[in-house]
């Protein structure tokens, strides 16, 4: 990112642990927007609890809400249905997300409802000390699966496709410019219905030491790409169409 | 920030149940948000709420959850609109994570819980009051205050909904509504008032107010802009300072934010707590009732009429903050005083708390089946103390 655009949407740079991609992310979201608007004053950003959802609070400069855990979509869905102008963007971890807040992602998904989410997937819950997570492979290494998962993940991307998302990608922090095209994207995409970016990002300090081999499977490229695009009406688009008067709520 | 919004149609009769009255009240409030999840007996109020808030430019949002429910609750009041959720007591358990959100962020919001037969599912149609220290103590490490306000009556339910909002928007706080599944499932006929005051948040003057704080002493309620307006809000859960930037090592920053959090509610108890109070100087037997065992201490105070025994009686309008000083006040000069609850007897022990030991204390207890407390058999306990 610039450093006009650092000047312009930061309000602290963040530290995250060395090699975590979450510095990629935050690069690509920032610069994502840089690229397309000139204000993040009608944004409203919300996280939940976990590594991922620093990335927004308290460094960006814009409105954001650190929810509790798991429920940063549904916080999202009162945003935006009470003020509709609002771009609403959620970033958070894949247990909070897929995990604790797995009915909300694939409600949110199912109702279309309009707001960009974007999961950081690190394959683990970092932040408590490395615990098997959703989206942990097959045979990976944790603190709670010491002999190797024996669970099948969840395909985070194609859930939230086969569901009713208007779109969805996944990309690895190894694909950096195609990452910020996918946030680009579904920062446009998530103001007509439920657009959401997965990124791969294998948490440095519980993840990848334990699981080499692991990580060289995150990089199977027909993993990744876009999984959905299409045009679909909103929920909250819907909702407002059946307020009868137009009367203004606020 | 006051202006008034009275009913449309005040000369208007209205029969309505007691789930009506709550949603039409909200209304009348100017709350424009609602989400919430079925659940007997609080189902009405989202059923009434999907059909008549989108009328009025409002919105109702049927969610997954209760969790759910609530976020999107405290999400809506941070975009400016006053929102509601309603639900009863397996809801509201879900809720609670949230409701401890809604507090430590200062989010105004208004939470119905309608009372019915616990634990568990218990006996899922049927009232009960069981819920009365969840509002209170609910949330993990509850080091905060939390309003509570409980109504007798169909009429009163619209009226005090209206006073939950009004508390919610005055102090920046979740106001828990506990109503049982009696008064609100019972329809009565009454006239709405013609007008009842509403009040509003204070918003920031200048974008360097501190939001999530106050510097004054005297001032405890921090003024709160909404989403959109460019004061780049930082909500947190976390303890945060004046401008809400997480601190969570400082234990001086965590103990003055928590301190104001219960002070705000704490300092302003005279205004906040309402009770109904009848005590005749002579009476030397009370009853304290709170929520719809009160309907039986009224008749039962006629019956005692007729037998010549003076009942006085203290009906508890608000649950918490505990009107402490109130029932002192009440307990004093009477030789026994009957606490008749709709679960095991669990605000007898704050009736306890605050006697002198001079009142004998009578804990009367009727749980399952959703049976009414009837007057009949508060006057036989009566009879039999006099």
């Amino acid at each position: 990112m610039t450093e006009e655009i650092r000047e312009k949407f930061l309000r602290v740079v963040p530290k995250f642990c060395p090699g975590c991609g979450n510095v990629i992310v935050f690069d690509s979201i920032i610069s994502a927007i840089g690229n397309l608007y000139d204000t993040m004053d009608d944004f409203v950003f919300l996280s939940g609890i976990g590594c991922a959802a620093w990335i927004p609070s308290p460094h960006f400069k814009a409105d954001t809400i650190h929810t509790t855990h798991g429920r940063p979509i549904t916080f999202a869905t009162g945003v935006k249905l009470a003020n509709p102008d609002l771009k609403v963007v959620v970033i958070s971890g894949e247990g909070d997300l897929a995990g604790i807040g797995g009915n909300h992602l694939i409600h949110a998904a199912r109702k279309n409802l309009e707001m960009t989410v974007i999961c950081v997937n690190n394959l683990v819950y970092g932040m408590t000390g490395g615990q098997l997570s959703p989206t942990t492979p097959q045979g990976a290494i944790t603190k709670t699966t010491l002999k190797g998962n024996i669970e099948y993940p969840f395909d985070l991307a194609r859930l939230v496709a086969y569901v009713g998302a208007s779109y969805a990608a996944r990309w690895t922090t190894a694909h950096k410019s195609q990452l910020q095209k996918s946030i680009e994207k579904a920062l446009k995409k998530g103001q007509k219905g439920f657009a959401f970016v997965e990124v791969i990002s294998p948490c440095p300090t519980q993840f990848t030491h334990r699981n080499l081999k692991t990580f060289k499977a995150t990089k199977n490229e027909q993993n990744l790409g876009e999984f959905i695009d299409i045009e679909r009406e909103g929920f909250v688009k819907r909702i407002h169409s059946s307020i009868e008067e137009n009367h203004l709520m606020r | 920030m006051e202006d008034n919004v009275g009913d449309s149609d005040p000369a208007k009769r209205k029969f309505w149940l007691g789930n009506e009255a709550i949603a039409e009240g909200a209304i009348a409030a100017g709350c424009r948000f609602f989400a919430g999840y079925p659940i007997t007996p609080s189902s009405e109020i989202l059923q009434h709420l999907s059909k008549r808030l989108p009328q009025i430019g409002g919105v109702c949002v049927q969610m997954e959850d209760e969790i759910a429910s609530l976020g999107a609750v405290i999400g809506a009041s941070w975009a400016g609109v006053k929102a509601m959720t309603a639900t009863s007591g397996p809801g509201f358990s879900l809720m609670q994570e949230n409701i401890g959100y809604a507090a430590m962020t200062e989010t105004p919001c208004v939470i119905v819980d309608v009372m019915r037969v616990g634990p568990s599912t218990g006996q899922a149609t049927l009232a009960s009051q069981g819920d009365v220290y969840q509002t209170r103590y609910g949330s993990h490490c509850a080091d905060y205050e939390i309003i509570t306000l409980v109504p007798s009556t169909v009429k009163e339910s619209y009226e005090l909904i209206i006073q939950a909002f009004n508390l919610a928007e005055q102090y920046r706080t979740p106001v828990v509504f506990l109503s049982d599944g009696h008064i609100s499932r019972m329809s009565e006929t009454f006239r709405t008032p013609e007008k009842q005051p509403i009040m509003n948040r204070k918003k920031p003057t200048c974008k360097d107010d501190p939001i999530f704080g106050t510097t004054s002493d005297n001032e405890l309620v921090p003024p709160m802009p909404s989403l959109g307006e460019g004061y780049n809000v930082l909500v947190t859960g976390s303890t945060h300072d004046l401008k809400g930037f997480r601190d969570t090592q400082d234990g001086d920053i965590h103990r003055k934010l928590v301190h104001r959090l219960a002070d705000k509610i704490i300092r302003n108890k005279e205004k906040i707590i309402k009770i109904e109070r009848n005590k005749p100087e002579e009476a030397e037997l009370g009853i304290i009732s709170y929520g719809s065992v009160s309907r039986a201490v009224w008749e039962a105070q006629e019956l005692a009429e007729e037998e010549n025994i003076n009942l006085a009686h203290l009906r508890l309008v608000t649950l918490w903050p505990f009107p402490e000083k109130e029932v002192k006040s009440f307990l004093s000069g009477l030789k026994n005083v009957i606490i008749p609850e709709m679960n095991s007897g669990l605000i007898v022990r704050e009736i306890e708390r605050c006697n002198d030991e001079k009142t004998n204390i009578h804990s009367f207890s009727k749980i399952g089946g959703g049976e009414p407390i009837t007057p009949s058999e508060l006057l036989d306990l009566a009879v039999s103390l006099s």
